[in-house]
């Protein structure tokens, strides 16, 4: 009873902030949050003619199914993995690439090589997916190309999938480089010039200068990337895989990702009971190890929490 | 620019050996760096500006083996799908970036006042949608079943229209603005909305383009709401006519047999290089021009707001 009191009180004093806020509480009302009921298709039987609520209750029928069949282990396997390589990988990558570019002295050189770095933030995974073909395709691809001008047999690389994971981390870090070195650049430049021109009088070579200036002081944002990461480590990036890997079936075991499969059956098989089961399992996965991990961060140090 | 040059002079005094290796591993890893990322779009251009014959028998290199316009004259010679989805794409750019706009700088405001007092469980309520949502199937089911956006341009639309990354984004830049200025307008007599577009709105304008230009880019280079739930060809926005023409040999055949040229003879890998070359030449082109926009937005993002 308070609250609507209160309620009614804000309103009447703020009655143009709340119709400036209006449009979008409502979007994200029915855009985001309605869809969030339907999870409950996870336990349900789901049928077209029967809505999402009318439909029959099967219990964990759908997660038995899912788990049952392998796929669901495979899966969050999968998605697990991709996440923790790219994760170190690009994140490493873009550490270094800022470390070097804020060290070096020539502006033009500076400034050109960082715009091209970031370039591949812009370009769609769709064209992504043109040049992966371009590469690798058996016929004409552009490395089959060079191993038959080398006097070397073609390589099917669409038959090996041990082969895929390296393709797909290297591109993983050819997209964010760049867009996550921009911000630790900002977080290193962000450093007082006098610290590293105090450092330099006292000697300090460029090595002790980076190890311990450059590299403490990118520690937060760096913490505050892994934890956005590790919050998202059962969210596999569905445009990257399905744009790089395709229909090619035979690739699956070693690159499909939660996100793929649930595409692929949502697409193509009329019941969706067991991937209502995955995007469940994914999304309630996702909020418990986010919560998790940001209560362990905030009792080590709160500075580093997210919220 | 200035600040950094201060701190460079003095480095530059004395190099010891440990920084002479220094800077050539470093110069090394960025312009290696550097190849790495550019080398895929000289190659597209150079695969679209190759003949289909010596692409079939050599393979693609950094420049065309043989030089031939073929794929581009192909396109343009039945530029109607082309041209189409040039136009879905820049229908929904336009109109996503204007509504997405409005909305993330009215609701950025709304937050940013320090006197309402639904301030913090309002940015709650848009933040939690990063911390939690239905997943896939159940958002796809909703769209459709009971939004009816199948088919509709507004599917192309409405999901990518309000981003909560954007608002805190926009958060920012309307913490910038003086809180003097809004309580004099009001003691001037000024009502919310009429501070709102007088005086926030103008002052804002590095902030709504630096959103404006993320949504545009979201938008331009979007192919998977329309994979979802586009069916009609003539709707589909460039980057997922790009995909379909990738996907579909039969297009191909069609553009082929429109075109009078028969199957056989069809440039379709450099067809494809040609497509990729015209959906994200606007983006390239534009790039050094808003590039700026873009690393203030990625820097302001990443400091938790």
């Amino acid at each position: 009873m308070k609250f609507f009191k209160g309620f009614a009180e804000e309103f009447k004093r703020n009655k143009a902030l709340f119709a400036m806020a209006a449009p979008a509480f409502i979007l994200v009302l029915v855009m985001q949050y309605f869809p969030m009921t339907g999870l409950v298709l996870a336990f349900k039987n789901y049928r077209y003619d029967m809505g999402v609520f009318g439909s029959p209750w099967n219990g964990l029928a759908n997660f038995r199914y899912l788990f049952a069949s392998g796929t669901g282990w495979l899966i969050t396997r999968n998605t697990i993995l991709y996440n923790l390589l790219n994760l170190i990988t690009s994140q490493l990558l873009a550490v270094l690439i800022a470390i070097f570019i804020t060290e070096i002295n020539n502006m033009i050189f500076k400034k050109v090589t960082q715009s091209i770095i970031l370039l591949p933030y812009f370009i769609s995974w769709v064209v992504v997916g043109v040049f992966v073909y371009n590469l690798f395709n058996f016929e004409t691809g552009m490395m089959n190309g060079v191993l038959k001008a080398m006097g070397m047999d073609p390589v099917n690389m669409y038959g090996i999938p041990g082969a895929w994971p390296v393709i797909i981390c290297l591109f993983n870090a050819w997209k964010w480089t760049g867009y996550n070195s921009v911000i630790y650049i900002a977080a290193i430049t962000g450093v007082d010039g006098e610290i590293y021109e105090a450092a330099s009088i006292d000697g300090a070579t460029i090595f002790q200068r980076i190890l311990y200036i450059t590299l403490p002081s990118i520690r937060p944002t760096l913490v505050t990337m892994i934890l956005l990461q590790v919050g998202r480590i059962l969210r596999g990036d569905f445009e990257m895989f399905y744009q790089i890997v395709g229909n090619n079936g035979q690739l699956f075991n070693a690159t499909d990702v939660i996100d793929t499969y649930v595409f692929r059956s949502l697409i193509t098989n009329p019941d969706i009971g067991m991937t209502a089961a995955a995007t469940f399992y994914q999304s309630v996965l996702c909020f418990v190890i986010i919560m998790v991990v940001n209560a362990v961060v905030k009792r080590i140090d709160e500075d580093y929490a997210l919220f | 620019m200035a600040k950094e040059k201060e701190i460079v002079a003095p480095r530059k005094i004395k190099l010891s050996t440990s920084s002479k290796v220094f800077y050539v591993i470093c110069y090394t890893i960025v312009t290696l760096m550097t190849i790495v990322c550019l080398v895929p779009f000289i190659l597209l251009v150079s695969g679209s500006f190759t003949a289909e014959n010596w692409i079939r028998f050599h393979g693609y290199g950094l420049i065309p083996g043989e030089f031939s316009l073929e794929a581009y004259k192909i396109i343009f010679k039945t530029p109607e799908r082309i041209i189409r989805a040039y136009g879905v794409s820049i229908m929904i750019t336009l109109i996503g970036v204007a509504i997405g706009l409005l909305l993330t700088a009215l609701t950025a405001y709304v937050i940013s006042r320090k006197d309402f007092k639904y301030r913090n469980a309002l940015s709650f309520f848009f933040y939690f949608t990063t911390l939690f949502n239905g997943g896939m199937v159940s958002t796809y089911i909703y769209y459709i079943q009971y939004l009816h956006l199948k088919d509709s341009y507004l599917a192309l639309i409405l999901p990518m229209v309000f981003n909560v990354f954007y608002l805190l984004i926009m958060r920012t830049f309307v913490n910038n603005i003086p809180v003097a200025l809004i309580e004099s307008a009001k003691l001037d007599g000024a009502g919310e909305w009429r501070i709102f577009f007088t005086i926030i709105l103008p002052l804002l304008q590095s902030g709504l383009a630096t959103i404006g230009l993320f949504l545009a880019l979201g938008y331009w280079n979007d192919w998977y709401n329309a994979m979802l739930y586009m069916n009609t060809e003539a709707k589909y926005p460039l980057q997922y006519m790009l995909y379909s023409i990738q996907q579909q040999a039969q297009a191909l055949a069609r553009i082929a047999s429109q075109a009078g040229i028969s199957v056989q003879d069809l440039p379709s890998s450099s067809l494809k290089m040609a497509m990729a070359v015209v959906a994200t030449g606007p983006i390239v082109i534009l790039y050094p021009f808003v590039q700026k926009y873009f690393v203030a937005g990625i820097t302001i993002g990443s400091v938790k707001g």
